[in-house]
């Protein structure tokens, strides 16, 4: 080679640039420095964050809040490394880069009859936020939260050491990181198995659900279900509280041909009277009563089982620009119950419009240090970021808090540090492990300091 | 039997995605470039996501001396993957676009840009002629850009690569004509790729898979030149078209 090749060429490094990112609520805008690495080259660049600034990974944007924003700091966009390495039919182990999506194991492995063994409500989460967070489906009753299926990842540790870390190997680093909220390195590949299943499609059926206690006695007779989720109308109140529909899932032994839909655009920010207690008030209305008094079999593709709201691409942007928060908590069963009657009452009384209400059974704990999971029922709803909503969440935090039950940090933006303390009873060991990976906190978040992590 | 493409700067996010289309349609694929580690990942994703094979090769567009060897070693893996009858077809992405203020200050700055974006595309496609030749058919794409349509303040350096790679590729067609090897030159305009991560707001700026599955179906249709994506072609008529003294006081 001629030396000249030797100089440094104009090749590319990582660019870092300044911008804003949001959470899906859109809540608020946080201006960091960002990179988006093409490849593990550059990942491993990308540690070297500009001086003074801390760092944190960014995977699909689908938290709500703020565990994947770092205002001032600098964020590590990981969705470009989205490359499958490796997948073994026999076993059905795969091996894949972190950006990795659910809607790319959907359209590479479903023709093969293989599914996620896990999958959150949309498919445009990453593997690595997956990991991250712990996430769970509507089958946590059953095969427990993402990392119990996950077989080792290699974390690119701050120091810039890459290493790879199963269960076996440490588990301390392990149940750190699942359910970690990034906090301990960047996940540069993940090993997953995924799930054999007969066709592509499930057979679902829907049966309305007149109030709490008959949901609660639904999923009960529903256990063995493989998957179950319940859409609760949250404006519902009074004798109706907690009324919605029941919905079940079985792998189908036959198929359906396979033409995805194209998913349509939300078009606009709505402006925020769209969206007031009449409108929504309708919608639940309707969805209520779609499904036969007598109740409704039919067969689905997954994608449209698993994740509906993907039909409608950016539908956050309908609670207009000052976005709005989820709220996700997870309450044990049996004080839980009335602490569920105690919350929807209060999102209902609070004249805050929320669409549908997702009501899970919950199965085993999560094996990560902060893992959401734990035995109980799982209540999610969407609330207008509006004055006075911050104070309907320190309500219902208060009665998650008194119930034993925990916040998912995945979908919070204001979760107290007091409250984060007492829900997450294995911060502590979570911290003794981060003081050995990152002893100068190279890795941080809005998140990490609004929880005191 | 399956087409080759052979992808020259595999690495490219463009290349990236544009061998993603190539795959889905079932070419097998020879991914050209510089970071093995990267080339080795991708490959197994091809051959995952699609069931074609794929293979790494290094390559270097700057180290001129290597190329005749290199398209030897194309040619056979080539000869491999479709059993002595599937086309070989060129995706020439490599590029480097440092800013022009670097390239002004620092001489081989300038001369390393020239020789990757031209001196190494016109030493590589030369090699490549032969055997294009040889099979009688088969199609080259080179990523050129809008910047070579007129000098820009910004970026004529660069733009002046993108243009002469432009006249060569012209060239390159006439002679290959006779051949039926069709010869396409897409002026890219902005894709979302690390080459522009870093920079300002642009433009009509395409996604590296909207910008790929374009060129698939551009380069199925024939040779010649082509803007992508194609609102390029009325709003760079006018940048070509406006007097001077205008676009000189242009900040663009
Ligand atoms: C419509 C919708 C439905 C949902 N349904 C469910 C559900 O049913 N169940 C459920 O559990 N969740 C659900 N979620 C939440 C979602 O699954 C989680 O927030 C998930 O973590 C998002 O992943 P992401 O790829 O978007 O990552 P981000 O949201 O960008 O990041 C999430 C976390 O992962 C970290 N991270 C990302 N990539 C890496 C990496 N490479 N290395 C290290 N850390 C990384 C980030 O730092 C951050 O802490 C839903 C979200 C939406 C929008
Ligand atoms: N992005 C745009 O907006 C845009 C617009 C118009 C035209 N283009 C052109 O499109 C092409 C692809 O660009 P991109 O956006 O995908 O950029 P990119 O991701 O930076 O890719 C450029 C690639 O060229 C390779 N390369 C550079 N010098 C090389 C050399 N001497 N030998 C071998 N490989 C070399 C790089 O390899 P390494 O990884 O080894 O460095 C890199 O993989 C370029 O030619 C660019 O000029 C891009």
């Amino acid at each position: 080679m001629p030396d000249t090749l030797a100089a440094p060429a104009a090749t590319r490094t990582t660019g870092w640039k300044q911008t804003a990112l949001q959470g899906w609520g859109r809540s608020s805008l946080s201006p960091c420095l960002a990179a988006r690495p093409e490849r593990l080259r550059e990942l491993r660049a990308a540690l070297d964050a500009p001086e003074g600034r801390t760092l944190i990974a960014h995977g699909g944007g689908r938290s709500y809040g703020d565990a994947a924003l770092n205002t001032d700091g600098a964020v590590v966009v990981t969705g470009r490394l989205d490359r499958i390495l490796g997948f073994d039919p026999a076993t059905g182990e795969l091996v894949a880069e972190p950006g990795v999506t659910f809607a790319d194991l959907l359209d590479v492995f479903l023709p093969r009859g293989f599914v996620a063994p896990v999958s959150p409500g949309t498919s445009h989460v990453t593997l690595g936020g997956a990991l991250a967070n712990d996430v769970h489906g509507k089958n946590h009753h059953h095969v427990g939260s993402f990392g119990d299926h996950v077989l080792w990842f290699d974390l690119l540790l701050p120091d810039g050491r890459m290493q790879r870390v199963s269960p076996e190997s440490d588990p301390g680093l392990f149940q750190a990181t699942v359910g970690g909220i990034g906090l301990t390195g960047l996940i540069a590949a993940i090993g997953l198995r995924l799930m054999r299943v007969p066709s592509n499609a499930l057979a679902v059926s829907r049966r309305r659900v007149r109030d709490l206690d008959e949901f609660l006695a639904g999923f009960e007779s529903a256990a063995g279900a493989t998957w179950s989720v319940g859409w609760i109308d949250a404006l519902a109140g009074g004798a109706s509280l907690g009324r919605g529909v029941l919905e079940t899932a079985e792998p189908s032994e036959s198929g359906l041909d396979a033409a995805p839909p194209r998913a349509k655009r939300f078009p606009i920010d709505a402006p925020g009277w769209l969206l007031n207690g009449l409108s929504v008030r309708a919608f639940n209305e309707l969805y209520w009563r779609r499904v036969p008094a007598g109740g409704q079999q039919v067969t689905v593709p997954y994608r449209q089982f698993l994740y509906p709201l993907d039909a409608i691409e950016g539908w956050n942007r309908m609670y207009g620009k000052q976005g709005f928060r989820q709220f996700q908590c997870v309450v044990p069963p049996g004080p839980g119950v009335a602490a569920l009657r105690r919350l929807l009452e209060t999102v209902a009384g609070s004249g805050n419009a929320s669409f549908l209400a997702v009501l899970k059974v919950m199965g085993p704990d999560g094996q990560g240090m902060l893992s959401f999971g734990m035995p109980g029922y799982s209540l999610a709803l969407d609330i207008p970021a509006r004055p006075g909503s911050e104070a309907v969440f320190a309500q219902l935090e208060r009665i998650t808090r008194d119930a034993g039950g925990r916040i998912y940090l995945a979908k919070d933006s204001l979760l107290s540090a007091e409250g984060f303390a007492a829900m997450y009873p294995r911060a502590g060991e979570f911290r003794a492990v981060r003081e050995q990976v990152d002893p100068n906190r190279r890795l941080s978040s809005d998140m990490a300091r609004r929880l005191g992590l | 039997m399956s087409d080759t493409w052979l992808i020259l700067g595999a690495s490219s996010a463009v290349a990236r995605a544009f061998a993603r289309e190539a795959a889905s349609h079932g070419a097998a694929l020879l991914l050209a470039g510089r970071d093995m580690e990267d080339l080795e990942h991708q490959a197994a994703d091809l051959a995952i996501r699609h069931g074609v094979s794929a293979q790494p090769m290094r390559f270097e567009a700057r180290d001129l001396a290597s190329h005749a060897g290199f398209i030897a070693e194309c040619r056979q893996e080539a000869e491999k993957n479709g059993a002595g009858r599937g086309l070989l077809n060129v995706f020439l992405a490599f590029g480097v676009m440092p800013e022009q203020a670097e390239a002004d200050a620092d001489p081989a700055v300038a001369a390393g840009m020239v020789e990757a974006n031209f001196t190494g595309a016109a030493s590589v496609l030369g090699a490549l002629g032969p055997v294009l030749e040889a099979q009688r058919g088969g199609t080259v794409v080179a990523l050129g850009s809008v910047a070579g349509d007129r000098g820009r303040k910004r970026n004529f350096l660069y733009g002046a690569t993108k243009a002469a790679l432009l006249v060569y590729l012209q060239g390159y067609a006439a002679r290959l004509s006779g051949a039926g090897v069709r010869v396409l030159c897409i002026k890219a305009g902005p894709v979302d790729t690390g080459m522009t991560w870093a920079l300002p707001k642009l433009p009509f700026m395409a996604s590296p898979r909207q910008f790929a599955a374009a060129a698939w179906r551009r380069a199925g249709t024939g040779g010649g030149s082509a803007y992508l994506p194609v609102v390029w072609w009325p709003v760079m008529t006018i940048i070509r078209l406006l007097p001077t003294p205008v676009f000189n006081k242009l900040n663009i």
